[in-house]
């Protein structure tokens, strides 16, 4: 088997494992998680030979691995769609793989697989618990499983078979393709739990929101396809000709070349689907679906498509400047990046449920990927892509672990609170250990802490390249939103893992399954040594103790190999500031929160604090500025109007006028000819019938006269034809 | 000598008045007498062609005797009917059987 | 006009003035025995035609077994009326035309025929046509097959005769 054959095989097993668990095995819970974790492996397996013959290879930015099929005929040629396997598709993989198998293993124990089924369980809705009574008769409430699990299994194999055809496809309509997979998956998962109105209302709003995004997104790739004839990545990225074509004609809109409006329109594609500022309403309500989807798709995965198809563009959105100097779009990319990294990040501070912290701090990293691309900081982009994958993931799935651990602890005590307010726990380091270290861990590398971390290597190679080209507007800000960052951070852990346990609930919670600790334990690995592979040559005491491939392999896949920026000391001494400045802060502000307290720093903010728990309110101006008019619209104009009215009136009034013409054909056609016609036959038939009877006299003797008579006759007529006319 | 003509003409004014017979007389016996005339006028004519055209061979009046005994079993088996029928309806005038009348 | 033709015409006449008042006879006995008269003429007939084995077949099966059973079907079914029925039917004058027009065109139509005026040859003496005929009835390759069919037919209509004339009590 070659490579090529092997890359097309990557996306297929999580196919296979779909369509089989949804006609056949949906009833066999351990059957279909067994094919779905399979599958995931198999594809891990590919990935990792792939990525390793990558590794492997000289200069794969010139000489990626690619595969070509020619899929439909447009006229004269072929519409031509491939994979392709160069260094950034290749690191993407890396994590992709890492990241998918990681999530699906965990989903076997947080969907409670091995539990008894649910006292009140229905599909649709969440498990609520079973009734368990051991052998001295003390019955006590445990987590039930899943009503639907072999349904979540299908599910999340579909959309590992999106990202992953996302990622190896070597054209932007397949990337398309996937893409729109996800979006499906995303809503299919996000409102998992359909029986509840809010997970209703969220999946639907996810949807619409990322359409806005797409519609803009295929816009672009049809203008692409337009101005080149083709979408393949080869012949756009990579060739010089067409790249400085598209980047000197111009649009006349806005004063943007081909290529910067095309870039343009992607990259609103890319600011729906990873929530950027100001399609960023939906990923907050995103975590209504079970924690390992927030952690797949809306952590690690789908939203970083997004960012991975920037990446993807950014010789588009370049082409036309030198290296350090912006074009339009680029500045663009590089506002809303940094916009949306200091707008989340100030709105996570005020958030009390721990899966929605995460949620805002994931838009806010989006937005420091964004603002690296934006700047022109190509690796550093990747590099933190990759990086935050692994730590987000990590987070995402610990606090699942956390909730499941509190859940376990309100099924116990009966209590009725909110499982996944931080403001009930605390004091969870002792009762939960492994889920403590590793999310610390993450959370550290969410904040950047020095050297140990991956986090910190990424956020400071985007410091750097800020610093290094000048962008101060951007280099500020971005400090800020770290500071944020590390601050929100620490607060979550102290309040969810430090202090003592504010419930009973928390107190009687206790740690999670193998299934679910072991993924926390190998993410947590690989967030800590995979940022290692990028650390500075100019790095002082530890630069160059290990060669810094990231530079070297991702830098390949442009065509200009992209400089190293020039190490300098402002901007690592600002990452340490920030980083364990804001680590500190929030450790002083909530280490001594009591049981029913309030948060602190609301006094402190007053009406502040309200403006940002409720996200700056933009949830409810968008409901007043495109809900409202469109559900007023769908039911004043489409629904009273368009059809009661109009159509409903055409089709009866085409009802109507067939009545009539009936009636009229039936009156006069029908009745009089086609009948009378019917009823003329049939009374001449019975005339003609009484004319002849009396020919049958019952006589035998007139029977033969009549013969004799008319054989004479006819001998005559013969006679006389015969020998007179000859 | 006797021309066949003579037995021709005689034949067939004897066939046409067995036939005048058969159709115009209303009593049934009457009918069959009729037939007979007939059946005698077709035998003559036979004869006549046996003598005139080949009275070597005796085809022809193998052919006579074969009419004769047809003509005799006819007889004997339409008198029967009659009298069968007139058992039944007590007539035998072709005017009172029309059974088949519509 | 030599003897012959005299005979004959007187012959033919009689025998046609028989058959004419057989059709037209109101009493059935009467037409019964002018149809033995006639029948004597046709035997007659066959006797000058050097047929003579036929002639006696004709007297001693026409005239001794038909006719008789004729007048025998004839008394058995008389009806005694007082009101004398008529001879012929309502259709009468188209029998008429029918056997006028007949006989007409068979005439016209034989005198055509080239042959209609041909004279008897003589038979040559060494043939007897009587022995001939005896046996032409008898021998497989003449028509001994027709013959002992004609004998069936005849028993078939002497079993079904008698079945159907049968009275049933």
């Amino acid at each position: 088997m070659t490579i090529g054959t092997l890359i097309w095989l990557i996306p297929l097993p999580p196919l296979l494992a779909f369509f089989i668990i949804i006609l056949i095995t949906n009833r066999n819970k351990r059957l279909s998680h067994t094919l779905s974790v399979g599958s995931a492996i198999l594809s891990w397996i590919g990935s990792m030979v792939v990525v390793w013959a990558a590794f492997n290879s000289e200069h794969l930015g010139l000489h990626p691995f690619t595969s070509y099929l020619a899929w439909f005929p447009t006229g004269d040629s072929w519409f031509v769609i491939g994979v392709q396997i160069d260094p950034l598709s290749a690191g993407t993989l890396f994590f992709v793989a890492w990241t998918i198998l990681m999530i699906f293993i965990y989903s076997v124990g947080y969907q409670n697989f091995g539990q008894p089924k649910g006292d009140y369980d229905r599909a649709g809705l969440p498990p609520q618990g079973a009734t368990v009574s051991d052998v001295h008769g003390h019955s006590h409430k445990v987590p039930s499983i899943e009503p639907m699990y072999s349904r979540f299994f299908a599910f999340i194999g579909l959309f590992a078979f999106g990202m992953y055809l996302l990622v190896v496809t070597g054209n932007l309509l397949i990337l398309f393709v996937g893409w729109e997979i996800m979006g499906l998956c995303s809503y299919l998962l996000i409102g998992f739990w359909y029986g509840k109105p809010s997970a209703r209302a969220a999946m639907i709003k996810a949807f619409m929101t990322t359409r806005v995004g797409d519609v803009f997104m295929l816009l672009g790739i049809a203008y692409l396809y337009t101005a080149t004839g083709t979408l393949n990545y080869r012949e756009i990225f990579y060739n010089e000709d067409v790249l400085h074509q598209l980047a000197t004609t111009s649009t006349g809109i806005f004063g943007l070349s081909v290529a910067g409006l095309i870039g343009l329109l992607l990259f609103i594609g890319a600011v729906g689907k990873s929530a950027q500022w100001p399609l960023h309403v939906w990923l907050p309500d995103a975590m209504e679906g079970p924690t390992p989807v927030s952690a797949m798709i809306h952590a690690a995965t789908m939203v970083s498509a997004g960012v991975y198809m920037t990446i993807r563009i950014f010789p588009l959105v370049s082409a036309g400047a030198e290296y350090g100097q912006l074009t339009p779009t680029m500045t663009v990319i590089a506002f809303i990046g940094t916009f949306t990294a200091i707008f989340a990040s100030t709105i996570a501070i005020a958030q009390n449920d721990i899966k929605r912290v995460l949620a805002y701090s994931t838009i806010s990293q989006l937005g420091f990927m964004f603002a690296a691309i934006g700047i022109g900081a190509y690796v550093a982009a990747a590099f933190h892509l990759i990086m935050h994958a692994f730590f987000k993931a990590l987070l995402f799935l610990g606090s699942g672990s956390v909730i499941h651990g509190m859940e376990h602890g309100v099924l116990h005590t009966g209590e009725h609170i909110d499982s996944q307010d931080m403001f009930n726990m605390g004091g969870l380091r002792k009762k939960m250990p492994a889920t403590f270290w590793t999310f610390l861990i993450g959370g550290l590398a969410l904040s950047g802490f020095p050297i140990l971390t991956a986090g910190f290597w990424s956020k400071d190679e985007i410091f750097a390249d800020a610093f290094g080209h000048n962008h101060w507007a951007v280099f500020i800000t971005l400090a800020l939103a770290a500071l944020l960052t590390a601050y929100y951070t620490m607060r979550q852990i102290t309040l969810t893992f430090l202090g003592k346990p504010r419930t009973h609930a928390a107190e009687h919670a206790h740690e999670s399954t193998w299934t679910m600790t072991l993924p926390l334990v190998v993410l947590a690995v690989l967030s800590v040594i995979a940022g290692w592979v990028g650390i500075p040559e100019d790095f002082p005491v530890l630069g160059g103790t290990i060669p810094n491939f990231m530079h070297e392999f991702v830098g390949e896949t442009l065509l200009e190999h992209p400089e190293m920026v020039v190490f300098s000391y402002i901007p690592l001494l600002t990452s340490l500031v920030v980083s364990l400045g804001g680590l500190t802060l929030g450790w002083l502000v909530y280490r001594d929160i009591k049981v029913g307290a309030f948060d602190p720093v609301q006094k402190a903010l007053g009406p502040v604090y309200t403006v940002l728990k409720k996200g700056y309110y933009f949830d409810e101006l968008y409901d007043f500025l495109f809900v409202r008019p469109s559900y007023w619209l769908a039911k004043n104009f489409a629904y009273m109007w368009m059809d009661r009215k109009v159509i409903d009136g055409i089709i009866n009034g085409v009802g109507h006028i067939t009545g009539l013409i009936g009636e009229f054909l039936r009156i006069f056609i029908d009745k009089p000819i086609i009948n009378g016609f019917g009823d003329w036959v049939g009374k001449t038939t019975k005339k003609l019938g009484f004319l002849f009877r009396p020919i049958q006299t019952g006589r035998v003797q007139q029977y033969m006269i009549i013969a004799l008579v008319s054989m004479m006759a006819f001998s005559a007529i013969f006679y006389y034809l015969l020998v007179f006319t000859r | 000598m006797i021309p066949i003509s003579w037995y021709l003409i005689f034949a067939a004014a004897l066939f046409c008045i067995g036939l005048f017979g058969v159709l115009a007389r209303r009593n049934a016996i009457a009918i069959l007498m009729g037939i007979e005339l007939m059946l005698n006028a077709v035998n003559v004519n036979l004869i006549a062609f046996w003598r005139y055209a080949t009275p070597e061979k005796i085809n022809g009046q193998v052919f006579a005797v074969i009419v004769f005994a047809v003509a005799a079993a006819e007889v004997a088996v339409g008198l029967a009917i009659f009298i069968s029928v007139y058992r039944r309806r007590g007539t035998v005038s072709t005017d009172e059987i029309d059974l088949l009348k519509w | 006009m030599t003897f012959i033709q005299l005979f004959f015409i007187f012959i033919a006449a009689a025998t046609l003035g028989a058959a004419l008042l057989v059709v037209t006879t109101r009493n059935l006995i009467h037409a019964a025995l002018w149809l033995i008269v006639s029948l004597f003429g046709v035997a007659v007939f066959y006797v000058i035609l050097n047929a003579g084995f036929l002639a006696m077949v004709q007297v001693v099966i026409y005239i001794g077994a038909i006719a008789i059973l004729m007048i025998f079907a004839i008394m058995l079914t008389r009806k005694v009326s007082k009101v004398p029925k008529p001879a012929f039917n309502s259709n009468w004058i188209w029998a008429l035309l029918i056997a006028v027009v007949m006989f007409g065109s068979m005439t016209w139509i034989l005198n055509m025929w080239p042959q209609f005026e041909a004279i008897p040859t003589a038979i040559a003496p060494s043939i007897d046509p009587l022995r001939l005929l005896g046996v032409a009835l008898v021998s497989p390759e003449a028509y001994v097959l027709p013959f002992e069919l004609a004998s069936l037919l005849l028993l078939a209509a002497l079993v079904g005769a008698i079945v159907v004339a049968w009275e049933s009590r």
